[in-house]
């Protein structure tokens, strides 16, 4: 019997996403479930931002500190050394507005981020803490700060998307829009946003992440019902791009920072690094096409993963 | 797709000749269709119904079972695509390639032996043996078979051989094992499958890409080899991803028979880190074994979570069990949390109190793994239901004091909490777990200083 491939057929596509103002990246673009390139174009291969903070971090495991401790409190120097590992992104955390934190004001950060944006010119993300009012009350400015620049805004949620999506319209970026783990929610936001006047090519869908282990066969389902409706069922409002936090999630799990004396665990160096690399390159299957990751060795390891599926793209 | 009453009586004789003990071939084939009779009762039943019937009764993708008695392993049987439809069934046995020249054989079985490790309740472990016939020498094979079954004479065995009569030799000496067979190829598909068929064990057909393996399963089928199993050898990530995509969508999209049996995914990769990654993905993407080149602890512990997590049941939420639980070291004048046995909810809540680094009894309640509101909304997570909890935990013995923190969500049960738990304070904590760190460190302050 001959067997003639079962393709899909789709309805929608994912828009694609350039961003960044010298140096630009894009993604997004694709018509098909992910690396199925046989049944529909791929024109971007999916990117990997790596996080930066504009303070120093307060909860980075061992593991991040031995990359990290001698630039973090210079998210300038930070960012070159992202560059240095070969970033072609950089997610900008502003961490120190947070209440719990630092609780910096506006004004502080837009400071520290004029500078960076003298400074960096690789395209960026720029993250508030999550919380939602000194998200709601910071992002406008940063949003402002950095009109021209071409960035990624985030994260928009239920509580405080009216002002942020309002500001990162007004500023000329595209922006993440949270929702926490359920496909309804996610389009929601999506048409709360669009309803605005915010243009629908310009928004990311963060459906929440996780790490392995820690809810992310949640992430992964959610990511995946995304997708299906959005390019097979044709909903426009689920059909944008996605983008997952990995490092955030995966750092704060144990196996990330028990020591070695755990031997049921093995390495923790190995460890942490597969727990952040596994996580990701799941999550591109499930249908991310950004990345927010943290340790470089696992950024190495997602490319090249990346690079093998794309091996198969001419034949 | 199983086949109505009528569609079976029109394949019957309409003779209505009683033979089958009901009155007319009508009612035999409804009882046929309801399952509450067989078509062998029909003498005059053709092959043709029959083979229908079994194929009907055959799911898209099979399920194989092999191992031992005492390890026990089904492959197979999945029905679905994507997990959010319907729970994976059968996860993805995870095991050892050990090579019969090996010479440090005992060492690899140790490995598999104390590979288990726990995880939410759950001990996850490699499952199986995959013996690769390196040497090309039956001797040496037979050789390395008897080390292993003298240390390991239960583990789940994969017989990787390159000919029939290496095949034949192993399995006339294993008792009470039901091994997989691999190595049949175009070449030697015939003597392989006689092999299999005689000893009633699963072969695994392997081949370059599906449209190759096809013929090789139908081929294997036509001389009586039903417990089948694919190999379509990808070499790249991208084709492990396209070669299982077309081999799980041909079965249960077009239920293509040809294609419809479980996957043998062999890993590999220019290190552990990337032979990880591939098995993640044949994890993720339908492969029902995995033979892996090496195992190391932060290795399985990765696989072994994912499979926990792709796993698992997406209609039913995931639980912790009910109980108190200590994070950090506790005393008794330690704070007291409440919250649901959600898992995601006790992760984040566990989480964060791990960062706020004040130690914390944290109470989980068992509200059929639901989250705060909607166990909440549900009558699960009610005033009632939680001082009854706080009663029956024992903590009142833990504390000298009876301080309760509950979630910011729940704010309105404090007083009727309060009526219900004389002696105690409830204390209205925060309604998102990120918020917990800081107000940990506020509550612990402001105690201090009363
Ligand atoms: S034995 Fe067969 S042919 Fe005879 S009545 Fe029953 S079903 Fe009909």
């Amino acid at each position: 019997m001959k067997f003639s491939i079962i393709k899909e057929s789709y309805t929608g596509s994912v828009p694609e996403i350039t961003f960044g103002k010298n140096r630009k990246v894009s993604f997004g673009g694709e018509k098909s479930l992910p690396f199925l390139f046989f049944e529909g174009e791929h024109p971007h291969k999916p990117l990997i931002s790596f996080e930066v903070q504009d303070s120093p971090p307060q909860d980075y495991p061992k593991e991040l500190a031995k990359v990290y401790s001698s630039v973090w409190d210079d998210p300038v120097r930070w960012a070159k050394l992202c560059e240095s590992f070969g970033a072609e992104a950089i997610a900008l955390r502003l961490m120190s507005i947070h209440p719990d934190t630092t609780d910096a004001k506006a004004e502080d950060v837009a400071d520290k981020l004029k500078k960076f944006l003298n400074e960096i010119d690789l395209p960026l993300i720029i993250l508030g803490c999550n919380h939602t009012e000194k998200d709601a009350e910071v992002l406008p400015i940063v949003s402002d700060v950095a009109r021209g620049f071409n960035c990624i805004i985030g994260k928009a949620q239920e509580g405080n998307y009216k002002t942020i999506a309002a500001s990162a319209m007004a500023g000329g970026h595209s922006l993440i829009a949270m929702s926490e783990l359920d496909v309804n929610l996610a389009k929601q936001l999506n048409i709360l946003i669009t309803q605005m006047g915010f243009p629908a090519n310009k928004l990311i869908i963060d459906p929440m992440c996780s790490a392995l282990g820690y809810g992310f066969e949640y992430t992964y389902s959610v990511m995946e019902r995304i997708r299906i409706a959005g390019l097979i069922q044709g909903d426009p409002m689920l059909s944008s791009p996605m983008v997952a936090d990995v490092g955030f999630y995966v750092w704060k799990t144990k196996e990330t920072q028990a020591e070695d004396e755990n031997s049921q665990w093995g390495s923790l160096h190995e460890r942490g690094i597969i727990w952040e690399a596994v996580t990701a390159c799941s999550f591109l299957l499930s249908g991310a096409e950004l990345l927010i990751m943290r340790h470089p060795e696992a950024v190495n390891l997602v490319k090249y993963f990346i690079e093998d599926l794309i091996s198969t793209k001419e034949k | 797709m199983a086949l109505t009453g009528i569609e079976i009586f029109k394949l019957l004789p309409k003779t209505n000749c009683k033979k089958c003990g009901f009155p007319t071939c009508l009612a035999f084939a409804m009882k046929v269709a309801q399952g509450q009779a067989k078509i062998e009762d029909c003498p005059e039943a053709s092959e043709e119904i029959k083979s229908k019937l079994r194929d009907a009764a055959t799911p898209p993708i099979i399920e194989v079972q092999f191992g031992t008695d005492s390890m026990k392993l089904k492959i197979g049987g999945q029905n679905v695509l994507f997990r959010h439809e319907k729970k994976f069934l059968n996860p993805t046995v995870l095991a050892l390639e050990v090579a019969d020249d090996d010479s440090e054989i005992e060492t690899r079985i140790d490995e598999v032996l104390n590979s288990s490790i726990e995880r939410v309740g759950e001990t996850l472990r490699i499952e199986a043996i995959y013996l690769k016939n390196r040497s090309a020498d039956i001797s040496k094979y037979r050789d390395a078979l008897e080390r292993i079954l003298k240390k390991a004479p239960q583990i789940p065995l994969i017989l990787g051989v390159s000919s029939s009569d290496i095949a034949i030799d192993s399995l006339s000496i294993l008792k009470g094992h039901r091994p997989i067979l691999h190595g049949a190829t175009a070449e030697n598909i015939e003597e392989m499958a006689k092999v299999a068929a005689k000893f009633n064990v699963p072969l695994v057909v392997s081949a370059k890409g599906v449209e190759a393996v096809i013929p090789l399963t139908e081929k294997a089928k036509a001389l009586g080899v039903g417990d089948l199993i694919i190999n379509a050898e990808p070499k790249s990530i991208g084709e492990l991803l396209r070669d299982n995509t077309f081999i799980a969508r041909g079965a249960l999209k077009k239920q293509i028979r040809s294609v419809g049996y479980p996957i043998i995914t062999f890993a590999w990769g220019k290190d552990d880190f990337y032979e990880t990654i591939v098995s993640t993905v044949g994890i993720l993407k339908y492969s029902s074994i995995l033979v892996l080149k090496r195992t190391l602890p932060w290795k399985n512990l990765a696989l072994f979570t994912i499979r926990q997590n792709i796993y698992s049941d997406p209609q039913v939420p995931m639980q912790v069990k009910q109980g108190i639980y200590r994070v950090g070291e506790p005393d008794d004048k330690s704070p007291f949390i409440v919250t649901t046995n959600f898992a995601l909810t006790y992760f984040l809540v566990k989480g964060e109190i791990e960062n706020s680094k004040i130690p914390v009894w944290l109470g989980i309640m068992d509200c059929d793994g639901l989250s705060v509101l909607t166990a909440w909304a549900a009558g699960k997570f009610s005033a009632s239901k939680i001082a009854q909890f706080v009663k029956e935990s024992g903590i009142e013995e833990k504390l000298n004091h009876r301080e309760l923190i509950i979630p910011g969500y729940v704010a309105m049960l404090k007083a009727s909490i309060e009526d219900k738990l004389s002696g105690w304070k409830v204390v209205i904590g925060t309604k998102e777990a990120s918020g917990i760190p800081a107000f940990l460190r506020n509550y612990v302050r402001s105690k201090n200083d009363r």
